[in-house]
């Protein structure tokens, strides 16, 4: 309680102290009240520094959870922004609507996942999440609040989606649900031995599917290099059912090292990649498994020790992609430094009304590394300059070193963001990247 | 249907305990003070699936509007099966110290208010024959502590009055329980100083009361193990217990 929140990489460690908020009456006094450039904060799910605050404190948006109106025939839901997607889909799946973008862990906030624009396994089909919502309330230290949406306000809505919470505090949204006819997702797992693999099965598969993602072993070298685990997946029709996870497994303490290490991961990754059959295997699952098989494990960011950890995750554009790729992969592979948690996805064109929106039409990748002193002027720089120099991009919700450089060169509409800032918010990271 | 009736419906604990009887499908009437608050708790609640959720608002400090409100949430048919308080203020003791009106008025708060709002609803109860009243009470009406004297007096009237009222009903059918929460985090907390490991999340204390109001229970700690700590808390002798200065 007095110890401050940290991001989800636990590093930079930067504790924040925060100023909870409650209700939505309250956000106003809150960002009046604040001493230095303060940020509002979430779930802390953000992985670098995009979640901390220049002051050191943050706006917990967190307890204000509540949903507003929630229509079950149409699907549109209005809610506070600090409830999480998990919270959402507890309300909504019952009733036969999902989100329809779903990222890597369902225990962020509404909130959060429009200032990030968030994407999931679905980017080809449904785009990211600032796609599917409608309207929000804006809070600022300078203004009244603002209804936005796509007509109203049209410029601070596409500054706010994918904003970084620099432009306002969102008080609660409205999004659009799809509909689905289970609780479960019929997926099929299937190996593949190369890179040149993925980008064939990833062809041929997004088409049919509605989620597409692939699990890379960073480790692999030569003719491995790039051997993966391809998982495609569908909402299961009415009479498929599955059952949900039982007992959540959380880790209790930080352990002083990291327990992730390039000993463990390669003893991890080849027997994870051999349990998976080549010819393809299909199977029932229910949905939290299945988009968030690490939900199932409680903290487990601390599985990397007090040093905490951080991710690269670019995206690269599509014509020099599978090249790329490779080049990032023989680099990670060379200097042993990396984690099982190693993601390959497709995105695709579909555009977002966010500014500053991550994907591009390409190929994301996205590595897990045990925090390291030669990780900030070694490796990461390296994979940042061919990022860059393929005209890709990096993901700021997981980032905590790109350069100013490399920043202003792959989103040029930060300058817009900047001009609509609000003077009381500013984080570490925009700090960093803005001047 | 349960009918659940919820006195400073805004509280966190009483909003949570309402999630609950909400994913329940229960019929909420909701009293706080602040109106635009607490239609965004009732709205929040008929989403998360209450068949109805009313909304009332009331001072708890006009004590003569009491007799009112019971009237009105008594007005319409069958009584509430469960009705849960859980108004109240931490008062500031510094300021309590300094002006014996303000010390009257938060006791007002804290105390007569509550014990004049369960002795109403229970006589209406008693009428009927059934029903729970869980009184949010607390760990600090146990023993007077020097950082909250003021506070512990007023729960520890709260505590005493439940106890002789539980003995007097019984046979009446009609049920009074007692919750003695720890520290919780909240908004009534948030600008105390607490023991991160010491301090409870309001979901799970909200769970607590809802189960121990569902077994008939008495007199609760939640989490559980302030019964412990309060009955180490109890044996401390006085001439030590002055000089920790807890």
């Amino acid at each position: 309680m007095t110890r401050g929140l940290l991001s989800w990489g636990r590093y930079p460690a930067r504790p924040q102290q925060t100023r909870p908020v409650h209700w939505r009456d309250d956000i106003r006094t809150a960002l009046q009240t604040t001493s230095g450039p303060t940020l509002p904060f979430g779930n802390g799910r953000a992985y670098g520094d995009s979640c901390l605050a220049v002051s050191g404190q943050v706006i917990h948006m967190r307890p204000a959870d509540r949903i507003i109106a929630a229509d079950w025939t149409t699907g549109i839901m209005r809610a506070e922004a600090g409830i999480t997607l998990a919270e959402i889909l507890e309300h909504a799946v019952p009733r036969g609507w999902f989100l329809p973008v779903v990222p890597g862990t369902s225990h962020v906030t509404l909130g959060g996942a429009i200032a990030n624009d968030v994407h999931g396994k679905n980017h080809h089909r449904r785009g990211t999440f600032g796609c599917h919502v409608r309207a929000f309330e804006l809070v600022r230290s300078d203004a009244e609040p603002l209804v936005c949406s796509d007509k109203a306000h049209g410029d601070i809505f596409r500054a706010t989606i994918g904003g970084l919470g620099l432009t306002g505090i969102i008080s609660w949204a409205e999004i659009a649900l799809m509909p689905v006819a289970s609780v479960a997702v019929e997926t099929v797992t299937q190996r593949f031995d190369t890179l040149d693999d993925f980008f064939i099965l990833a062809e041929q598969r997004d088409s049919a599917h509605e989620y597409g993602v692939a699990w890379i072993d960073c480790m692999a070298t030569g003719r491995q290099r790039g051997r993966g685990i391809y998982i495609a997946a569908d909402h299961a029709a009415a009479s498929a059912c599955a059952t949900p996870p039982a007992h959540r497994f959380s880790i209790p303490f930080t352990p002083p090292v990291s327990l992730v290490n390039s000993l463990t991961t390669r003893i991890f990754n080849p027997v994870y990649w051999r349990r998976a059959s080549p010819a393809g295997t299909r199977e029932t699952v229910h949905h939290v498994p299945f988009f968030q098989p690490l939900d199932g494990i409680g903290n487990w960011n601390r599985l990397y020790g007090r040093q905490g950890f951080q991710q690269f995750q670019c995206v690269v554009p599509d014509k020099t992609a599978p090249g790329v790729i490779a080049n990032l992969l023989d680099t990670v592979a060379s200097t042993g430094l990396a984690s099982p948690l190693t993601v390959l996805k497709r995105c695709s064109d579909i555009a977002s009304p966010g500014l500053l929106s991550f994907p591009m039409k390409g190929v994301s990748l996205a590595i897990d590394f045990p925090q390291s002193p030669g990780l900030a002027t070694g490796l990461l720089p390296r994979l940042d300059a061919i990022v860059h120099a393929a005209g890709g991009r990096l993901y700021p919700a997981k980032d905590a070193h790109m350069s100013a450089a490399h920043f202003q060169a792959a989103y040029p509409g930060w300058k817009t963001l900047e001009h609509h800032r609000d003077p009381a918010l500013k984080s570490r990271f925009w700090e960093r990247v803005s001047t | 249907m349960k009918r659940i009736l919820v006195i400073g419906a805004t509280s966190l604990i009483a909003s949570q305990c309402a999630r609950i009887w909400a994913s329940q499908h229960a019929d909420l009437v909701l009293v706080a003070r602040n109106a635009g608050r607490l239609q965004s708790v009732a709205d929040d609640l008929l989403a998360r699936g209450a068949r109805s959720a009313a909304c009332l608002t009331f001072e708890a400090s006009d004590l003569p509007s009491h007799t009112e409100l019971v009237q009105s949430l008594f007005a319409g048919g069958a009584p509430p099966d469960i009705i849960l308080l859980a108004h109240g203020e931490l008062p500031d003791e510094a300021a309590c110290d300094a002006d014996p009106a303000h010390a009257a008025r938060q006791f007002t708060v804290n105390a007569t208010s509550t014990i004049a709002l369960v002795a109403a609803i229970a006589s209406q109860l008693k009428q009927h024959g059934k029903g729970t009243i869980a009184v949010v009470s607390s760990v600090a009406g146990d023993r007077g502590r020097a950082s909250n004297a003021h506070y512990g007096a007023a729960k520890a009237a709260v505590t005493v009055f439940c106890d002789g009222l539980r003995a007097r009903l019984r046979h009446t059918g009609v049920h009074i329980m007692t919750v003695k929460p720890g520290m919780v985090a909240t908004p009534m907390t948030a600008g105390l100083t607490m023991p991160g490991w010491l301090v409870a999340d309001p979901a799970r204390v909200a769970r607590d009361i809802c189960h121990a109001i569902d077994r008939r229970r008495a007199v609760i700690y939640t989490p559980w193990w302030w019964r412990w700590i309060m009955r180490v808390i109890r044996l401390v002798p006085e001439p030590l217990f002055v000089r920790l200065r807890l």
